[in-house]
């Protein structure tokens, strides 16, 4: 029999669901990892300074955009600009999960420093039909964060010794990650609008605007579709 | 190692723009009762973000990530997460050889 009080059981249960269902995300991040810090170097970086960005800055879309146009020295403004753009998705996300998650307001204020798409798809996921615990929201950022930053370092000092990724597909496994995080929402009406408008929208503003706006511009088509294909309520 | 000053005033700004918008949504959660269409919209949020982040890369890179993103998306109901990544992975670069 288990000793330990309910309370600890359940905790160590939670953490256990974390871990496992992180799991597989971490693995797929590696590859990612690696080659976020490989690029950062190529781009000039030391090893010191792509460690304390992974670990500071968390953000692997927009990391990722930044090393993409990065000069000496650093502009920071358009940097900010950029990062802003690309993670303002964060605000509707935590929105969105912020009343799902059994936690207080200083510890929400503390763990969501390690919100990501990841972690944040596996929680609304869970959410569905059963309350999402702090133990489950935390170990999950501790772990992607700990990971992404180990990773990204080991990427930028091993650098080009790590061949192309493109000839190992390395570059596509974020894409192919996504998209299995977007098929566990469901393929009912109302979600298969929403992927259609979003990834149709997103596709052409960054053909003909650019990044990092798409995005943005792809996101709330999706949302303002979702809302559009939903049936009205018979009161209003 | 060495960690130039405007390297990591950019690193700076990058963070603490990122972690504004990670707890930005906690502000606006608490005021939010949502029902019907106003709450397909906001259920719709995660697939639609996501979407969006990788459409660009998915559907027009070229023919081999495009046929490689359906195949991953046809995997992705029917395998657990980490063979979906397989899968695309590994059409992805059996495509670029062939296209």
């Amino acid at each position: 029999m288990d000793q330990s009080s309910p309370f600890a059981t359940n905790y160590r249960r939670e953490i256990k669901a974390g871990l496992r269902d992180i799991a597989p995300i971490v693995v797929a991040a590696v590859p990612i990892s690696l080659l976020f810090g490989a690029v950062a170097a190529a781009k000039g970086l030391t090893p010191l300074e792509v460690t304390v960005m992974s670990a500071l800055v968390f953000a692997g879309g927009a990391q990722f955009a930044a090393i993409e146009t990065w000069i000496h020295p650093a502009p920071i403004l358009t940097l900010a600009f950029a990062t802003l753009l690309i993670n303002a998705r964060h605000v509707l996300m935590g929105a969105s999960l912020s009343p799902k998650v059994q936690m207080s307001r200083v510890q929400k204020f503390l763990s969501f420093f390690f919100l990501t798409d990841e972690a944040w798809a596996l929680s609304e996921r869970r959410a569905l039909d059963r309350p999402v615990t702090g133990a489950y929201w935390a170990v999950m950022g501790v772990v992607l964060w700990a990971n992404w930053t180990a990773f990204s370092c080991v990427g930028a000092i091993l650098g080009s010794f790590l061949g192309d990724p493109e000839r190992i597909g390395a570059d596509f496994a974020f894409t192919a990650l996504f998209i299995g995080l977007v098929a566990g929402f469901g393929r009912s009406r109302v979600t298969l609008v929403t992927v259609a408008v979003s990834a149709g929208v997103a596709a052409l503003v960054h053909h003909f605007i650019g990044a990092p706006w798409h995005v943005a511009s792809g996101a709330l088509a999706g949302i303002a579709a979702a809302y559009l294909a939903a049936p009205e309520e018979a009161r209003s | 190692m060495s960690l130039d000053t405007t390297t990591l005033l950019a690193i700076v700004a990058m963070a603490l723009v990122t972690y504004v918008t990670r707890i930005a949504g906690l502000f606006v959660a608490d005021r939010l009762v949502l029902t019907g269409r106003a709450k397909a919209a906001f259920d719709a949020i995660p697939p639609a973000v996501l979407v969006a982040v990788i459409a660009p890369t998915a559907l027009t890179t070229g023919w081999a990530e495009a046929s490689a993103a359906t195949i991953t998306a046809v995997a992705a109901f029917r395998l657990p997460l980490l063979g979906t990544v397989a899968v695309g992975v590994i059409a992805v670069v059996v495509l670029r050889n062939l296209i």
